[in-house]
């Protein structure tokens, strides 16, 4: 067009139109829903066997139609269970006078054509409805990321440190460059243990180095261990659900909390989705994540969710994934932890069907640095959402797992934190933290604020640090040396878990007196209103108590 | 007030760049070969099926299979795949080493055809990359989707970070631990790209050949 329409110059102009977007390609799987590709569900049980599931008999199935058939479906159920219709089932997931386990007695028969069908007569409103009911924990809680760009490691304690402040229960981290990996862990234990004893710290790197870091007890759980829905995208990623079972059962067997991590997008953001539709696909993902008798999972679409977010309905699977989880009973750290839109109003809206129902982990994680200094690239809120995000849950009366907090106690458990990793680094015999990094991480809006650090010097000293066989009792003891003594007991409680293994079970996070509340003495009894989580007394003071409303008597 | 779109800001990068070329800002390759801007075609033809490098100074750049000769030969922000070639080629030769290309069809997946990469390579080093640009330094040693530096981000990636990633990757093959490549993150690549970088994932992915061995390339420029 020669001349252009000035209204239409100006949508252009407008941030939602910075995002990328794709017409539908059903033939490779770039669909969310509801491909004409995806199987109809049906199921035939032979003495105690599944012999047929969603069209194709034993013999066709690939391996994780196989990993599923043996493990993942109730076989003295499953024909009785897809014998109901898929509306019913769904009317059941919104009935309130349903109860949860009736509908994970349900799900627990069901086929993954059958459970994507269910998840097609679901609108956002009703998929919401269902989150209330069927997520494990009755509590809802929230996750963070610590990153930096520099992998600093005084900012990374610090910034651990203030978001446990902020109220989240879990925090995790990752690495510009892989050889930071055992400072990262380090950094976020002794950040997070000082701003508030019981917090679960954990550090995505590959799958390997993730589990020593854990069992040397540098973190206290683990969440990036992938699992995909076609076969030909898991032997991409060098593995199989039998594979991906053991490294859980590693975990297991030394007692560390762990999840597994899957998404909506990712097998056609491979290249292999074989024609199916994307959620289909990821209800193979859960389906696989229960049957390797894993705890939870995290999902909604994770880094994938450009894809779905490209597509039409996108973001309703992307809430119909999270249910599904919830459904087969597994713990759901609930994703919003990539930048997924320019629009502030996409952003909100796709936080929408997590935040309003609440989830196990609203966020998995929410950005507690600027997403400037995001690894994971950028989550879909950061640090500079905060007012905004402690607004919305006063506003709508929703606990959305943070609190206000007050800019002095930032500044000293920023303080604090950066001053006991400073000790650790020197009883450890680590690269030295000067008292002007202590200074900057305390006031530190990103790592543009740090004083450069010698990174040749720290990545030798971090993989050295491995080969020296540092483990979470070095670092109790340093902290106990330098006089953190509470630290110390914190980090060292930390380890006790993996004794006790209580936080093994579905959707447990530590109280700062390290209770575990988890799915087993804090279970979801959602059945409407007067039942459930209810936001009131001293939590719901907390969360209207924002720093910036004016009270009467400051006029 | 005046709207600054995109298409301004690229105007004047441009521009900006432009003048720094031209002051002479940028540094002269160390190599005889022509400088990247200057780059408008290759050709590349197989010689023969790769074999595991002997000579400890070479790196090899394993091209996924799409890259250079299929598809727009463009990377996902339209930098042509001749210019990246001759950047990542340039870096090696800098510090001395020599650049071996080589095409791997049996994955379209940047870890492995680095890692692929790696085994084949005399020192160990190997740089593997996608058509859409994404690339990442791989060595022998490693577990395949372990790396030594990884640029996940195709679309934050210059020329100038491709003539550093060769840098690097003949350093690291040389014995030596460099400082990372600066990378730039722009969080916000993935809502802009990410559905666009799957279209053009899915589309290499259809050169994808199970069968066929590595091949060693001859890489021509023109």
């Amino acid at each position: 067009m020669a001349k252009r329409q000035k209204r239409f110059e100006v949508l252009d102009a407008r941030e939602v139109n910075k995002d990328g977007f794709v017409t539908e390609w059903p033939e490779v799987g770039l669909i969310a829903m509801g491909s004409p590709n995806d199987p109809r569900p049906s199921v035939k049980v032979e003495n105690g066997v599944i012999t047929e599931m969603d069209g194709r008999k034993r013999s066709e199935f690939d391996f994780n139609e196989l990993f599923i058939a043996n493990y993942s479906i109730n076989k003295d159920l499953a024909e009785q269970m897809m014998a109901l219709s898929s509306v019913e089932i769904a009317r059941k997931i919104v009935d309130i006078n349903c109860p949860r386990a009736e509908v994970v007695k349900v799900f627990s028969g069901l086929t993954p054509a059958k459970i994507a069908e269910v998840m097609d007569h679901l609108n956002p409103v009703e998929m919401m409805m269902g989150m209330q009911k069927m997520r494990a924990r009755r509590t809802p809680s929230i996750q963070a990321h610590v990153t930096n760009v520099q992998d600093n490691p005084v900012l990374l304690a610090a910034d651990a440190a203030e978001a446990t402040l902020y109220g989240f229960d879990e925090i995790e981290t990752t690495v510009a460059v892989f050889n930071y990996g055992p400072f990262n862990a380090l950094a976020l234990l002794v950040g997070g243990q000082t701003g508030r004893p019981g917090v679960l710290s954990q550090d995505a790197l590959e799958e390997a180095t993730e589990l020593q870091l854990g069992l040397r007890g540098l973190t206290a759980y683990a969440e990036t261990v992938s699992v995909y829905g076609t076969e030909k995208v898991f032997v991409d990623g060098d593995d199989t659900p039998w594979s991906k079972a053991f490294l859980a059962s590693a975990y297991a067997s030394r007692g560390l909390k762990m999840r597994f991590t899957s998404g909506t997008g990712s097998e056609v953001q491979m290249a292999y989705a074989e024609g199916k539709s994307m959620l289909y696909l990821e209800i193979k993902c859960i389906m696989l994540t229960k049957g390797a008798g894993v705890q939870g999972l995290q999902n909604g679409s994770i880094s994938c969710i450009g894809v779905p977010g490209g597509v039409p309905g996108g973001i309703r699977a992307v809430i119909a994934e999270n249910l599904v989880t919830t459904c087969l009973d597994l713990e759901v750290a609930s994703g919003n932890d990539q930048t997924f839109s320019h629009s502030p109003f996409r952003r909100t809206a796709r936080l929408m069907g997590q935040f309003l129902p609440g989830t196990d982990f609203i966020f998995s994680g929410y950005s507690a640095t600027p997403n400037s200094d995001n690894v994971f690239a950028g989550s879909n809120f950061d640090t500079d959402d905060y007012d905004d995000y402690l607004l919305l849950q006063r506003d709508l009366k929703v606990d959305g797992g943070l609190r206000p907090v007050r800019e002095d106690a930032v500044i000293a458990i920023r303080n604090k934190a950066s001053k006991a990793i400073q000790a650790v680094f020197e009883e450890l015999g680590l690269p030295r933290i000067t008292d002007e990094e202590v200074e900057a991480a305390t006031y530190a809006h990103d790592s543009t604020d740090m004083p450069a650090r010698d990174k040749v010097q720290d990545t030798k000293a971090a993989q050295d640090m491995l080969k020296r066989g540092i483990t979470g009792t070095d670092v109790v003891k340093a902290l106990a040396k330098r006089g953190y003594t509470d630290v110390a007991q914190a980090v060292l409680n930390i380890q006790k878990q993996r004794v006790s293994g209580d936080y093994l079970h579905t959707s447990a996070i530590l109280d700062k007196d390290f209770n575990v509340l988890a799915a087993v003495n804090d279970l979801n009894d959602y059945q409407g209103p007067g039942t459930g989580y209810r936001l009131q007394g001293a939590r719901w003071a907390e969360i209207a108590n924002i720093r910036n409303a004016m009270r009467p008597e400051d006029i | 007030m005046t709207q600054i779109t995109e298409a301004m800001v690229r105007d004047v990068v441009k521009e900006i760049l432009a003048q720094v070329v031209a002051s002479g800002a940028v540094a002269a390759p160390a190599s005889a070969s022509a400088p990247a801007a200057d780059v408008k075609e290759m050709t590349l033809r197989e010689v023969g099926e790769a074999k595991k490098g002997t000579s400890t100074k070479e790196v090899v750049i394993a091209l996924a299979p799409a890259f250079g000769d299929k598809l727009k030969k463009r990377t996902i922000t339209g930098i042509p795949h001749s210019a990246v070639l001759r950047e990542l080629m340039a870096g090696i030769e800098e510090e001395g080493m020599t650049a071996r290309v080589i095409r791997v069809s049996h994955t379209s997946d940047v870890a492995f055809a680095g890692k692929r990469g790696a085994e084949l390579s005399g020192s160990g080093i190997a740089i593997g990359i996608q058509s859409r640009g994404t690339t990442v330094i791989h060595q022998r040693d490693l577990f395949p989707l372990q790396n030594i530096e990884l640029f996940p981000q195709a679309p934050v990636l210059t020329l100038e970070t491709y003539r550093n990633i060769g840098r690097n990757a003949a350093r690291y093959g040389k014995g030596d631990s460099p400082a990372p490549v600066a990378q730039i993150n722009d969080q916000m690549a993935r809502p802009k790209y990410q559905a666009i970088a799957a279209v053009f994932h899915i589309r290499e992915t259809e050169f994808v050949n199970p069968d066929k061995k590595p091949m060693d390339l001859e890489v021509r420029f023109s």
